[in-house]
């Protein structure tokens, strides 16, 4: 490379490598350095790591996130499959619709989501006191506030977008396919069973690990409908960098680095199932 | 047909499930009384003309439009530049630079505060509390569509060739990333302009852990009043769907033109 295109390279290059060091790199290299200092922020040590892993009031919260990201993300991928399954035997013009209304839809997150759900299921919400009126006391067996509540809010947010990332892989199976399965004799359960399902499984399990990484960083939904009562790992983290009360800042980002990593573990099985899908289709 | 039957049914139930929260949040905006029935006994815009008179509201709205301003601004300039140098020059860098575009998608809100206020609230540099750090926060949010939106755009118009051609006619390279790359690159860098903000303005998270106690953006605004009052949140909310909307639907036409000058080159080539 000549010094010309060199001297080029480096000014187009400085702003964006400036802006990516301090934004990016720095806080996340801090944030790791940090997690490994003690409450005063001099002394190396573990205590947090080992704090976050063995207070159950950390654990539980760990543990919540978890299930409701798991639970959250196979209802929300089992709604999806149908679905979009559905969509593909509607005709052209239905299906842009849909897709366009999936797409419109999964802006509808955080705190309007939260919302919209307050004012429908919400202790005073239209359906609440509906049904109330009718007899049914839905309070009695679900509760916005907790677990049932955040699972249905989750879901809601995990559906279309679960529609557009699976809805273009079951462009992959060929109309074809299924005839040529069906001349040689293949039930259509068969078909689903040997071929359908083999050429769909790299799509879903990717798709599924980005519904639980989604799931699991979700901090504005919760937030805005349980504020700190209800024990998830992103509240915690929130709660001990800025709270209200008192902020660990060393224990909070331990918090993060565990979180960090299990997102990125979530992602890297997304990026090992789509390499695998490629290599099928060659 | 029995079976097309359970296609629809399941669409039906799967859209009206996506449909209702939004449907009654419009309605709620616009109800005056609503108790026990299933629509609204009455009807007013009242919350609508109270929010945009509200001088708190349009000051969020400024606030979210200047730092979504400012932040794409920045954005389109840095990553134009960058994605080009390193897609026409340094191809052995691109894997570095797609892993460092990349990260975001695995850092959540959250953790992504925890580090920009440890660096930033102490230090050589304290930006916490004022909206740079938020601004920096908000160009590595949507790194991952500047950068996927540039670099298919610079593979579609072949800029290699096109780089080419401007040199051959005695062009600099800057002229001809100027003149030739960038006008050719405008309806894409806009698309992943408009998807970005679209990702901004119902950002929250960010904006509340960095600045949100001295400096309210929309979604700030509506956490804190969400509470206060049901319909003039719901009106918050709907405004804020509509523009969304609204951005999807320019994006959709844009794509379609932009779809439509692709195939026109490729029938000329």
């Amino acid at each position: 490379m000549n010094h010309k295109v060199t001297l080029f390279a480096v000014i187009a290059l400085l702003p964006f490598a400036l802006l990516i060091v301090g934004f990016e790199l720095l806080p996340l290299t801090a944030m790791i350095r940090d997690s490994f200092l003690a409450d005063d922020g001099v002394t190396y040590t573990f205590k947090q790591y080992i704090t976050a892993l063995t207070n159950p009031y950390y654990t539980k919260g760990m543990l919540n996130s978890l299930l409701i990201s798991v639970y959250a993300s196979c209802i929300g991928m089992a709604i999806a499959i149908a679905a979009s399954y559905s969509m593909t035997r509607m005709p052209a013009k239905i299906q842009s619709m849909l897709v366009t209304f999936s797409n419109l839809t999964s802006n509808f997150s955080g705190v309007p989501l939260a919302f919209a759900f307050i004012i429908l299921l919400g202790n005073s919400g239209v359906f609440t006191l509906l049904f109330k009126e009718w007899g049914w006391n839905i309070t009695d067996s679900f509760n916005l506030y907790s677990w049932s509540g955040l699972v249905a809010v989750y879901v809601y947010f995990q559906v279309p977008l679960a529609i557009l990332l699976l809805y273009p892989a079951y462009s992959g199976i060929h109309k074809h396919w299924r005839e040529s399965a069906s001349l040689l004799g293949a039930s259509a359960f068969q078909f689903w069973l040997r071929i359908g399902l083999p050429v769909m499984i790299p799509s879903i399990v990717g798709t599924f690990s980005i519904l639980l990484a989604n799931a699991m960083g979700a901090y504005a939904t919760a937030y805005a409908l349980v504020g700190g009562s209800y024990n998830l790992l992103p509240i915690r983290i929130g709660a001990l960098v800025a709270g209200d009360v008192v902020t660990r800042p060393q224990l909070g980002s331990a918090l993060a680095v565990i979180l960090g990593t299990m997102m990125v573990v979530a992602m890297w099985c997304n990026e090992r199932m789509m390499r695998r899908f490629r290599r099928d289709l060659r | 047909m029995k079976k097309k039957w359970v296609h629809i049914i399941i669409i039906s139930v799967v859209f009206l499930y996506l449909f209702l929260p939004l449907a009654a949040t419009f309605l709620y905006s616009i109800a005056k009384e609503w108790h026990n029935t299933i629509l609204p006994v009455s009807y007013t815009f009242s919350a609508y003309e109270n929010l945009y008179t509200d001088p708190r509201f349009l000051q969020a709205v400024g606030r979210t439009l200047l730092i979504s301003g400012i932040t794409l601004v920045l954005s389109v300039v840095t990553m134009a530049t960058a994605t080009f140098v390193v897609f026409m020059y340094l191809p052995k860098m691109e894997r570095v630079l797609q892993a460092l575009v990349m990260i975001p998608f695995a850092v959540p809100g959250v953790v992504a505060a925890v580090g920009l206020i440890k660096v930033y609230s102490s230090g050589p540099i304290i930006l916490s509390g004022t909206i740079w750090i938020l601004i920096g926060a908000y160009y590595v949010l949507v790194l991952p569509y500047m950068y996927q939106g540039i670099r298919n755009n610079l593979r579609t118009i072949d800029a290699k060739r096109l780089m080419e051609a401007a040199e051959v006619l005695g062009a600099s390279k800057i002229k001809g990333f100027a003149f030739v790359i960038m006008p050719n690159m405008v309806t894409g860098i806009l698309l992943s302009a408009l998807l970005s903000f679209s990702i901004l303005i119902g950002e929250f998270v960010l904006a509340n852990f960095l600045i949100g106690g001295y400096y309210e953006t929309i979604q700030v605004y509506l956490m804190r009043r969400l509470n206060e009052n049901g319909h003039l949140a719901s009106s918050i909310v709907i405004t804020y769907f509509l523009t969304v909307a609204a951005i999807s639907w320019m994006m959709l036409r844009l794509g379609r033109r932009f779809g439509k000058t692709e195939e026109i080159k490729e029938k000329i080539s």
